[in-house]
């Protein structure tokens, strides 16, 4: 295949048929079809609808708390002895993460095409507690789809969302993970297709979901540029988050993709090391593949079926990434890399101790990778990195780890 | 395209009944086993078979097709393995249809030239893969027709008038109805409903309408079988083998039998059927 000329612009994404070059694109059953065809044509309707903005942007301010800070860690920036370091604090939103950015989007589309009720796909719970939240405030019964296994380890997740009322329905088909997870509301969505809306919690899924999530979820990048001029008066140099499905990197990313001066890199579920099975860094070690109604980077083996990624962080544990990441690294405008179990152990520690922030098992694989970079930077460098979660729902998988009863 | 499946619908159409389509899982529970079931579908009275491409995500399809998938993969079927089946049996047969049914990830991973030459060598006659909707139709729809094995497209109850003729365009060999919104092994639909879209679309075609999901029973095949062109029966097939395996899920050797013998009583029930008036 010809490799693409350089594009004029990074941010020109998806086409009409929701590729990003090759990736993306619209991979499901015909029952789905005319209801993508339908939530497309909703989609593009709000995009440009002022009364749907405003109302986003006022849930965004009043029920979100956003604007996010930006926080200069200046603890952390002597430890590591380098670039300076920044947060973009996304944890501290409702909800404790960057999903309810994304949710409180989906849920207002989900009411302007008069769905009557509310599905969702979940690995850490983190985007299951958003949807949960957004279905209790805005009234809408809410099921929500998670690995079995994922149900064990995230048990104060799940305990948050019956709360709110979803009923949660562990899934043990497969592995009992996110991917399978996945399937099971897929299913449940094809069975259901009238009267039911499917809040898909990354930038990935069959068209017009990866780009709707990330303009739900731009907010982050938006706010950060000007948050970032606000404070140093310049951009800065260099990006990093976390990318599981790739929601809060791509939220991040995307408004600085034009920036040349802004290195950009993301950072994978290393697992146990790229050397065997177990881990998630499907654009390091995958190929590109269809699952779930988008063409892009797959863990799979020869015959082209999926396989099961682990990494301790269940929201990263998925073995496919959002279209859009697949194409930002065959074009080279991101660089991705893999974090391991061990060393986001460690920096989710060091944050702790030098910040007192508790980082989600998330972005503290991004928090790895900005300890490696700082120190070999210069001191009048600037590193921005996505804290899209906090940690209150990790600190019995940390203290399992660490042999510390809770 | 093949001409073997519209040898097979006319056959069918000059006899005055409708078909009775086979699902099967490839591999399931084992190669040897699945290739036994395979050669004993005809004589049971199968008309056309669907040979399933077993996937690790089957996102379309209930409990039993699933298990049967996972059955076929821990036993290390592979794409290429499926094909080695037809390719078995079409030295014994060359004239029962074999429609290939699947994701697409195991033959984009193949590749799309590499798997349809591989496929027309094994005698395949048709696809029907599950996640390529017409507006994908570039993938794979194309490039098959190009070579003559025939795409067939599913279309079901949410598919309107409007959408229709783009589901019907690039299609060949014959149409699948999805008799309900769901997965598949649901519950059957009211067959009255049934007769009533595949009039439908049959007003926009004048390929053969078969019409699937929830058929069970020789009543069942019967029912729909009187409002179709053919009937196809998936999951309770693919049921019949789970049943008669062993706790540990190895073959035994009734699991051939077990099939035959639910199809030779669905095909009691589609031999009894007869072909709707507007036929």
């Amino acid at each position: 295949m010809n490799q693409p000329l350089k594009p004029n612009s990074f941010r020109a994404g998806p086409d009409e048929d929701g590729r990003f070059g090759i990736y993306g694109g619209r991979f499901v059953a015909e029952t789905l079809m005319p209801l993508i065809l339908d939530l497309e044509a909703e989609w593009n309707k709000a995009k440009t609808d002022a009364e749907f903005q405003a109302e986003l942007a006022h849930l965004g301010t009043h029920y979100i708390g956003r604007p996010s800070p930006l926080y200069f860690a200046e603890r952390l920036t002597a430890e590591l002895g380098g670039a300076k370091i920044y947060f973009k604090r996304d944890e501290l939103n409702h909800t404790g993460s960057h999903k309810i950015n994304n949710c409180i989007g989906q849920i207002l589309l989900a009411k302007r095409m008069g769905k009557k009720r509310i599905i969702a796909e979940t690995g850490a719970g983190q985007h299951g507690v958003a949807s949960a939240t957004v279905a209790a405030r805005f009234g809408f019964p809410c099921v929500v789809y998670m690995g079995a296994t994922d149900v064990e380890r995230q048990a104060p997740n799940v305990f948050r969302m019956k709360l709110l009322g979803a009923e949660v329905k562990p899934v043990t088909s497969g592995h009992g993970t996110l991917k399978d997870a996945m399937n099971e509301a897929l299913r449940d969505w094809v069975t259901n297709v009238d009267d039911t809306y499917y809040i898909i919690g990354t930038a990935a899924g069959p068209h017009p979901y990866p780009e709707m999530v990330r303009e739900f979820q731009s907010v982050i990048g938006k706010e950060a540029r000007e948050q970032m001029m606000a404070a140093e008066g310049r951009l800065p140099d260099m990006l990093v988050a976390a990318v599981g499905g790739g929601s809060n990197a791509i939220g991040l990313f995307h408004p600085f993709l034009d920036d040349e001066s802004v290195r950009i890199v993301g950072v994978e579920a290393g697992g146990k090391g790229l050397e065997g099975e177990e881990h998630c860094a499907s654009l390091t070690a995958g190929r590109p593949g269809v699952l779930h109604g988008n063409r892009t980077y797959l863990l799979q083996d020869g015959d082209g079926q999926i396989k099961e990624g682990h990494s301790i962080s269940a929201g990263l544990d998925y073995p496919g990434i959002g279209p859009e990441h697949s194409w930002l690294k065959d074009s080279g405008r991101v660089e991705y890399v893999p974090i391991k179990d061990d060393e986001a152990l460690a920096a989710f520690q060091l944050l702790t101790r030098t910040e007192g922030i508790i980082p989600a098992l998330e972005p503290s694989h991004a928090l790895a990778e900005v300890i490696k970079r700082a120190p070999t930077m210069d001191k009048d460098q600037i590193i921005l990195m996505n804290l899209c979660g906090r940690g209150d729902k990790d600190i019995f998988t940390v203290g399992k780890i660490l042999g510390m009863g809770l | 395209m093949t001409a073997r499946m519209d040898k097979r619908f006319a056959d069918l159409k000059a006899e005055g009944r409708p078909a009775l389509i086979t699902y099967m899982m490839g591999g399931d529970p084992d190669f040897q086993t699945s290739l036994g079931i395979m050669k004993a579908l005809p004589g049971a009275g199968a008309d056309v078979i669907e040979l399933g491409m077993p996937f690790s995500d089957p996102m379309a399809d209930g409990p039993a097709i699933q298990l049967a998938g996972q059955r076929a993969l821990a036993n290390g079927q592979t794409l290429a393995k499926t094909l080695d089946l037809a390719r078995e049996f079409r030295k014994g047969d060359q004239d029962t249809p074999i429609v290939l049914m699947g994701y697409y990830n195991p033959i984009y991973n193949m590749g799309v030239e590499t798997f349809l030459d591989a496929a027309l060598e094994a005698g395949i006659d048709g696809l029907i893969v599950v996640d390529l909707p017409p507006e994908m139709d570039d993938e794979l729809c194309i490039p098959a027709l190009a070579k003559g094995v025939n795409f067939i497209r599913l279309a079901t109850p949410t598919t309107d008038e409007k959408r229709l003729p783009t589901v019907l365009r690039n299609t060949s060999g014959f149409v699948y109805y999805v008799s309900m919104n769901g997965i598949t092994g649901s519950a059957l639909p009211d067959p009255s409903l049934v007769g009533a879209a595949v009039q439908r679309i049959k007003a926009h075609t004048d390929l053969p309408v078969c019409v699937g999901f929830g058929v069970k029973t020789a009543d069942h095949a019967r029912a729909i079988g009187a409002a179709a062109d053919g009937v196809v029966v998936g999951s309770a097939i693919v049921a019949q083998v789970a049943g008669s395996l062993t706790a540990d899920g190895k073959a035994t050797d009734h699991t051939i039998s077990a099939v035959t013998t639910l199809v030779s009583g669905l095909a009691t029930g589609v031999r009894s059927a007869r072909l709707v008036a507007a036929e």
